[in-house]
């Protein structure tokens, strides 16, 4: 099992948090909405997951989702 | 041979009555449970022909395992180089009708949709269905816009959205959909399909088409030929073939649509198989023959404006990305701007919406640039090739 970040795009409002909690893995376009340094599913490595996770609770618009993907 | 009463196809004879329709093609053939034509429909090998193509057995599959599901007969048909299933409403509704109760049957749903732009079914028809379906159908206006048909936005529709918009989902609508109910959401041909297959059986559908892609499909031909209309043909039918049915010309086609791919005129087998070499599926059926006279750049600058402006606007990269690519088309096909530019806004939008909107434009405008390279470098050093010819 794998950790995925999923981001709600139609709740994102590039406010930018994620990207500074999170700046392995998450830069921000040019638009300031986040984008993954590698293209892709964002997948999360085991030591960023208490990362992810706090990136998530503290997103103010609530537009992320910390999922579980098998692999 | 039964081609003069056309039983056996989705078009041929307009059929509008019910009655004329069960005369031409059989009673309704009703299976007596849920379940048993899942089977059927996984042996015909029948996909989707609303565009994305999934297996059709499988959304059925997966809705018999939950409760009371809903079952949604989709015509809304944004794209505007589609008129299959707004002709396949008017020539033969019942077909289409009779396949979103058979599904209904198949699935146990409890309740059935059908999801159409304002006047696409006539009120006669509807008022006639009425007296017959199992399980009533209530029309829900789908708006005209290029999203509309994507299913999580037709779901917001059925839910009562006033606006509604495609949403983020994580979690396939045929498990989670309407009111959270397994939601099975196919395109109006699709269902059609399922009504041939339901009385004719999968073998007489795998007759048509090829092995891995069995069934036909209906393509709407236009651009540059004599007569645009919708034809149904085998899938993995030529490209140079179907065109001329229309009595096309032109050296490229636009297959599937603005979310679509470029393919040389010949003998490219317009199926999966056959357009994977360039980056795209038959999607929902449309084949465009660019005239020779046009500018394939002024075309896409005047494509990627249109789906500039069909953002639902409700994410980011869309909402910006999408603009800013239209932007770039228009400068380049005015020989002001670079073609790079166009590859790193493409690669900035992809995967980043609810919907695949962003994706779509994204595959459009690659194939642009890759088909019309030459035209591209031309552009780049300010000539048209096309208005250098004329």
């Amino acid at each position: 099992m794998t950790a995925r970040l999923h981001v709600d795009w139609t709740a994102c409002d590039g406010r930018g948090l994620c990207a500074e909690l999170l700046p392995e893995l998450l830069e921000r376009d040019p638009w300031g909405y986040p984008i993954p340094r590698r293209p892709g599913p964002i997948e999360v490595p085991e030591d960023l997951v208490r990362h992810a996770e706090k990136a998530t609770a503290l997103c103010p618009l609530l537009a992320l989702r910390l999922g579980q993907t098998a692999h | 041979m039964t081609a003069s009463t056309h039983a056996d196809t989705l078009l041929g004879d307009r059929t509008t009555s019910f009655a004329a329709h069960l005369a031409r093609r059989g009673p309704i053939p009703w299976r007596g449970a849920p379940g048993r034509l899942v089977a059927d429909l996984e042996t015909a090998g029948l996909t989707g022909r609303g565009g994305a193509g999934f297996p059709a057995w499988r959304k059925a599959s997966t809705a018999l395992d939950g409760r009371d599901p809903v079952v949604v007969a989709n015509g809304a048909e944004g794209e505007p180089l589609s008129r299959k299933d707004a002709t396949l409403l008017r020539d033969n509704p019942h077909v289409v009708l009779d396949g979103l109760q058979l599904v209904a049957e198949a699935v146990g749903a409890a309740r059935a949709y059908l999801y159409v732009p304002a006047g696409r079914v006539s009120a006669a028809v509807l008022a006639e269905r009425r007296a017959h379906d199992r399980l009533p159908v209530t029309v829900v206006t789908a708006p005209e816009r290029f999203v509309a048909g994507e299913e999580s936005a037709v779901i917001a529709a059925l839910e009562g959205g006033r606006n509604p918009l495609p949403r983020f989902r994580t979690r396939p609508a045929p498990v989670s959909g309407v009111d959270g109910r397994p939601t099975v959401v196919h395109n109006v041909e699709t269902l059609a399909h399922v009504a041939m297959i339901a009385r004719h059986g999968p073998s007489w559908f795998r007759r048509r088409g090829t092995p891995d892609e069995p069934g036909t499909f209906l393509a709407t031909v236009g651009g540059s030929v004599a007569t645009p209309g919708v034809h149904e043909v085998p899938v993995g039918i030529p490209l140079d073939e179907l065109l001329a049915m229309a009595g096309g010309s032109g050296q490229v086609a636009l297959i599937g649509g603005y979310h679509g791919v470029w393919a040389p005129v010949g003998p490219v087998p317009v199926s999966r198989a056959g357009l994977a070499p360039y980056g795209g599926t038959p999607g929902a059926g449309i084949v465009h023959a660019l005239p020779a006279h046009r500018c394939p750049l002024r075309f896409a600058a005047e494509v990627t404006r249109y789906l500039a402006d069909q953002t639902a606007g409700q994410c980011g990269p869309c909402l910006n990305g999408l603009p800013a690519i239209a932007a770039t088309m228009t400068a380049l096909a005015a020989g002001r701007a670079q073609a790079r530019r166009l590859a790193w806004l493409t690669g900035l939008v992809t995967g980043r919406g609810a919907c695949h909107h962003p994706d779509g434009t994204a595959r459009f405008v690659r194939s642009t640039l890759t088909t019309f390279a030459a035209e591209v470098a031309a552009h780049e050093h300010g000539h048209c090739p096309t208005e250098e010819r004329s």
